[in-house]
Parts: structure tokens; C-alpha cells; sequence
């Protein structure tokens, strides 16, 4: 298995801090401008790349996401032209961070598992989210991933059970995402109360680190979750933030937030 | 015949593609289903609500100026337009809002496209006591404003969505994430075969009493089974539950008729059996309309409950089988038809129903004289009245065979 993703968890962990998965949308505004807010989260402190690939039904995303996917399908962005000119400006000005790509299943499917899993680490994708591909759809999609080492990270829910968390997590490749609301992406000033139990099981059962998303935009809701968490992803507001203000709003939103993630 | 390969999958079609959060509900809702199935007081609780209530089971009527008109086969209409609410949806939403209620659910969220499925889900909410909110369309709620004043008065909170196309799919990619973030104490009444396991079967089931009246019926009016049924396809509840009794009789011929809008090679249209190809939307695999790059394509119809890029997967393994003939019918042919089969039978077809009508007259010739033919009537067409309106009456309207 690549060992990308791993190494930015250990580099993280030997400094003393949180890692953060920062993600953007490919395309928001255009494709070129998005590669500026990927690198700027970067020097914000990012520690993974989550590289949004646009969908026109994306059901699991609140609506800054939803918005932003909007803005990218306007300008242009697919699949294919993200990992053609988007993944390669990325890797050539953050040639440190491993990317990772989150879009849904039929826009995977619509390249073809197999050409995108090969595709996508010719360009140096470490791994891949989608977020309505239960664990009981994936296996033809992990079984092509696995043979061209791109990880297919899984999602954990708070409505998961233990039992079925402690599936997902024993058979996770790169990390474990852990859903912390129920709900859409999106900024929310509170966090469940017995979200850092939930981190604790799945922790405890995973081969691979657990991160936290959905719903964080603060260093303070950072560092109560990074307590519980191997680290945790932003996206609606570094999306908002490079809507309003680009990429040096994105890089300030990084830089935050990685405040709240030292120990 | 059987189209049920595994658990929520038909061939290659269905499957449960949604978030994770959305997966224990699914599960649970599977399990419920299942259990309420075995239990003999629920199905005699939704039989005895559809007796008493929604007035079944409706008529097969026999169409004697439209077999005169065609000059084919026997033309029977199966009215489901005479269905409480005027339509077929009810079946559906009664079964589904009682099983909410047994599964002690606080709450119900819709989709609508048309709005015949909100008001059929309203209904059943104010018929048990349950708050119910709708999700339609912002474009929908302009073209169908009789439904939404339906649904308020009813009780329900309508909900106008205003991202993507306007339509259907957009109503339900807002009603999943709602369910998703509020999916413990939450019952999501999806109105067509599709959406993810268990949906599509749970939905089809319920439909399915259109069929086994259509049996009995038939023996009962014409001596046998009809030699054809033709209904039209939205995401294909209507078609489903009339047609899949009847898998196993290949002697019936089973046809349905999707939208053609403003023709197949205009890129307007919502032929997703025609012309789709395979994808995920909206939680099940089945055949969608999509760009090269799988992003979904906005459907197009006159008929707001045909208005949606995506079939339900028990239609998509049947046309694929070829077991299920697929054809489509314009907006100006289901217009042209609307008006025929006012004029002729004294009935106003609801728009999607109509382009079940403008492909039957075909299927009359083609069938001939002697053989039977039964349209599902799927609803009236009250609702569309003021989108026929706003078209102006032609001036002369064909009685002969069109
Ligand atoms: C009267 C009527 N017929 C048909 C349909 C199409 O839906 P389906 O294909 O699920 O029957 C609708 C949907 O709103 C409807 O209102």
C-alpha cells in the first residue's frame, strides 16, 4: 500500500500535532484559481489534500459545497480534467502532501473504476472518498483500487453501530472518516456531546488513523476533537473562505484551525 | 419469474447507495418491512384503509369510443384516477405512513414532482395524525400550484427547492439530506420504485394491488388475461405495480411509455430506459440520463411527474431483459391524446397518464381487433388543467385515429 498518506500522519504525530485534511473544490472558480487555494491551504498548514470533484446531485454535501460544486461545473471541471490539470499543478507546487480525491460513485463509475483507479495514481492520488458508497457497494471499487494501491478511505457514521464501526474500521484503507453530525457538510457551532466516545471505539479497532469531519470550522472546535481524533477535515469553510476572499482567506482558515490541532 | 436476484438488487440494478448515515435506517426500515409483511393485522390494516378510504379497488372500465376510435384491440382503462386524491401515489403512502407509525416514527418527509405523490402523503399524514413536510421543486411548485394549495390545506409544510433543475430529482436530493440529518426519528415516504433498497420493492408492493385487481378484472369483465398493459414511466411506480403481476404471463405483452419531451434527439426529454446509461443516483444503480462524465442530465416533460433522469431498477433489469417494451411519447402527442380521451371517454387523463394514451392507440392497431388492451389510467388530470390551458385549446382537435 502507498505509504503517503501514513508518512503525513507520522510526520504530524513526531511534531506534536493534529493532522489536517483540508478540503476544496477542483474548478471553484475555475480549475487554475483552484490549484492557488490547494496550495495556499497548504502553506496554512494542511497536512492532506482533499480534492472535491464536482457532482451535479451530491446528496451527502450542505449548501456551500453544493454551491461550490455548481460554480465548478459552470467552469468546466470533470473528473478527468481534474486529474489531468489540476492534480498535477497541485503535486508540482505541494510535492509533500498526499492527495486525496472526494467525489460520488457515478462519476467514478463513469470513467470506469479500473481506468480511474489507474489514472489516479499515475497522477499521484494516494486515495479516494465517496460518500454514498456504503461498504456493502465497494467491493468491486476497493477490489480495482487495491490492485493499483489507491486507498478507498471509508466514512463511519453517528448513527453507525458499534459492531458495524468496528467493520469499517478493521477493513479501512489510509483512514477512517468519522462522520461527527448526523447530517450534510456544513459549518455547526456544536459538536455531539458523545462524539469523542464514538473516535475512541473506532480508534481502538482501526489498523489505520481516525480522523473527524463535517461540521468543523474553529480552532477551538479543533482541538476538543483533535483530542479524541488523529486529526480532522475542514471543508465548507475553506470553501466559503476562498469563495469570499480566495486563497488567502483559505490559507488563513488552514492556519487556524492547525492552531487548535498542537498538543 | 422472480426479477429479485439478491436482496435489494434486480440483475445488475438497485442496491443501497447512500451515505453511511443514511445505511442503519435503510436497515432498519428493511427489517421492519419484513416483519410487518409476516404480520397478517397489517396487511388486512392496509387492505381495510384502502377499502374504506382511498375507495378501492377501482374500476377496469371498458373504453368503448376509444376501441371504436382506434379501431383495434378492446380498450379497457384500470382508473386509478378515481383513487382517493386522484391517483395512483395513495396505494404507496397509505402502506408506507402506517408502517411509520409502526415503527413508532415522529415525522414524515416527501419528495414530490407532480405533487399528486405530496398531497397522497399529506393525506395520509392528516388521515394518522402525523406532521408531514414536502419537498418539490421551486419549478414545480409553479407549474402544479392547485397540488401545493392541496398539501398546505392538508396540513404540510411544502418546501420549494431551489437548486439544480427545479424539478423532481432536486426535491429529492433535498428530502435524503434532511432525512440525513434527521434520520432517528424520521420517515422518509420515497413515491416511486426507486430510490435505495428497500425502497423499490417496498414501493413496488404496495402499488402492486393496480395488478392483482387488473387479474381478477379482467377474468371477471373479458373472460382472460389482456393481451397487453400499458402504462406510463416516471421513476415507474405506476408501471411497476399494475405490470408486475403479470411477469410471469409471457402471453401479456408489457409496455411503457416514458417521456419524450420535445423529441428524442432534442436532448429535452426523460427517457431514461430509451436512452440512459448506467448509474447511481439517488441511492439505487439503474439507467439515468448522464453526460459522458456521469454528471446527471435535467430531464425535461410537460408532465411534472415524468420530469426525472432516472427509472426505477426493477423497469431498468425488465427493459433490459426485454421483458418490458419501452417506447416514449412527446409532450404534444400526451397533449394531443389528453384531449382525445376527454372528448371520447368523458375522463381527463392526468399528463403523465396521457402519454400511456398517446402510445396505446398505436398498440390498439397494432394488437388488432379481437385482443384486449388495458391502459393504466394512473391519474386525473385536474392538476395539469391550467399547464394545458396556458398552451391554448387547438383549434381543431382529431377524433378520428390519430
Ligand atoms: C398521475 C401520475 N401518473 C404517473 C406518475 C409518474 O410516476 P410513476 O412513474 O412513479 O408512476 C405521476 C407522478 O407524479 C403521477 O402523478
Amino acid at each position: 500500500m502507498s505509504g503517503e498518506i501514513a508518512d503525513a500522519f507520522s510526520r504530524a504525530k513526531a511534531r506534536g500535532e493534529g493532522v489536517l485534511v483540508a478540503y476544496a473544490m477542483a474548478g471553484d472558480p475555475d480549475l487554475a484559481r483552484s490549484v492557488d487555494v490547494f496550495a495556499a491551504c497548504v502553506e496554512g498548514g494542511a497536512d492532506i489534500l482533499e480534492i472535491g470533484v464536482a457532482f451535479s446531485d451530491p446528496i451527502a454535501d450542505g449548501p456551500v459545497i453544493q454551491a461550490a460544486s455548481e460554480r465548478a461545473l459552470k467552469a468546466g471541471s470533470t473528473l478527468r480534467r481534474v486529474l489531468d490539470e489540476v492534480v498535477p499543478a497541485v503535486r508540482e507546487r505541494c510535492p509533500h502532501t498526499p492527495l486525496v480525491v472526494m467525489t460520488y460513485v457515478n462519476v467514478v463509475m463513469a470513467l470506469g473504476e479500473e481506468r480511474y483507479a489507474k489514472l489516479a495514481r499515475e497522477r499521484g492520488i494516494s486515495g479516494t472518498i465517496l460518500p454514498d458508497l456504503p461498504p456493502e457497494e465497494s467491493l468491486s471499487i476497493r477490489a480495482a483500487f487495491d490492485r493499483e494501491g489507491l486507498e478507498l478511505i471509508p466514512l463511519c457514521a453517528p448513527t453507525t453501530s458499534p459492531k458495524r464501526a468496528e467493520g469499517i474500521a478493521r477493513d479501512a484503507r489510509g483512514f477512517v472518516y468519522c462522520v461527527s453530525v448526523a447530517g450534510v457538510t456544513g459549518m455547526r457551532s456544536q459538536l455531539p456531546a458523545n462524539l469523542s466516545e464514538r473516535l475512541g471505539l473506532v480508534r481502538n479497532v482501526s489498523p489505520v488513523p481516525v480522523v473527524a469531519g463535517f461540521g468543523i470550522s474553529s480552532a477551538e472546535q479543533a482541538r476538543v476533537v483533535g483530542a479524541h481524533a488523529d486529526g480532522v477535515v475542514v471543508g465548507s469553510a475553506i470553501v466559503r473562505a476562498a469563495q469570499a476572499d480566495g486563497p488567502d482567506a483559505a490559507r488563513q482558515v488552514c492556519a487556524d484551525i492547525k492552531q487548535g490541532l498542537r498538543r | 419469474m422472480d426479477t429479485q436476484t439478491a436482496p435489494g438488487r434486480f440483475g445488475r440494478y438497485g442496491g443501497r447507495y447512500v451515505p453511511e448515515t443514511l445505511v442503519p435506517a435503510l436497515q432498519e426500515l428493511e427489517l421492519a418491512y419484513a416483519e410487518a409483511r409476516k404480520d397478517p393485522a397489517f396487511d388486512e390494516q392496509v387492505a381495510q384503509v384502502l377499502r374504506e378510504y382511498v375507495g378501492r379497488e377501482t374500476p377496469l372500465t371498458p373504453a368503448r369510443r376509444l376501441t371504436a376510435l382506434w379501431g383495434g384491440a378492446e380498450v379497457w382503462l384500470k382508473r386509478e384516477d378515481l383513487a382517493h386524491t386522484g391517483a395512483h401515489k395513495i396505494n404507496n403512502t397509505i402502506g408506507q405512513v402506517l408502517l411509520a407509525r409502526r415503527m413508532g416514527k415522529k415525522r414524515i418527509i416527501a419528495e414530490t414532482g407532480a405533487g399528486q405523490h405530496g398531497v397522497a402523503t399529506a393525506t395520509a399524514c392528516a388521515l394518522f395524525g402525523i406532521p408531514c413536510e414536502v419537498y418539490m421543486g421551486a419549478l414545480d411548485v409553479e407549474r402544479q400550484a392547485l397540488n401545493v394549495f392541496r398539501m398546505k390545506a392538508l396540513g404540510a409544510t411544502v418546501h420549494a427547492v431551489e437548486s439544480g433543475s427545479r424539478t423532481l430529482k432536486d426535491a429529492m436530493n433535498e428530502a435524503m439530506r434532511v432525512w440525513v440529518a434527521q434520520v432517528e426519528d424520521t420517515y422518509y415516504v420515497i413515491g416511486s420504485a426507486a430510490g435505495p433498497h428497500p425502497y423499490p420493492t417496498i414501493v413496488r408492493d404496495f402499488q402492486s394491488i393496480i395488478g392483482k385487481e387488473v387479474r381478477t378484472q379482467s377474468i371477471v369483465s373479458f373472460g382472460r388475461l389482456p393481451d397487453a398493459i400499458i402504462a406510463c414511466i416516471g421513476g415507474g411506480s405506476n408501471a411497476i405495480g399494475i405490470l408486475h403481476p403479470f411477469i410471469g404471463d409471457t402471453g401479456v405483452r408489457l409496455v411503457g411509455v416514458e417521456a419524450g419531451g420535445h423529441g428524442l434527439d432534442s436532448g429535452q426529454h426523460g427517457a431514461s430506459l430509451t436512452l440512459g446509461t448506467e448509474g447511481v443516483l439517488h441511492g439505487s444503480r439503474s439507467l439515468v440520463l448522464q453526460d459522458e462524465h456521469g454528471q446527471i442530465i435535467e430531464a425535461h416533460s410537460i408532465s411534472a411527474g415524468l420530469d426525472y433522469p432516472g427509472v426505477g431498477p426493477e423497469l431498468a433489469h425488465l427493459a433490459k431483459q426485454g421483458r418490458l417494451e419501452v417506447r416514449t411519447a412527446t409532450d404534444d402527442e400526451a397533449l394531443a391524446a389528453f384531449y382525445q380521451v376527454s372528448r371520447t371517454e368523458g375522463i381527463l387523463p392526468a399528463l403523465e397518464s396521457s402519454h400511456a394514451f398517446a402510445r396505446a392507440a398505436d398498440l390498439a392497431r397494432e394488437l388488432g381487433k379481437g385482443k384486449h388492451l388495458v391502459i393504466n389510467c394512473s391519474g386525473r388530470g385536474d392538476k395539469d388543467v391550467a399547464t394545458i390551458a396556458a398552451r391554448g385549446m387547438p383549434a381543431a382537435i382529431r377524433l378520428e385515429g390519430a
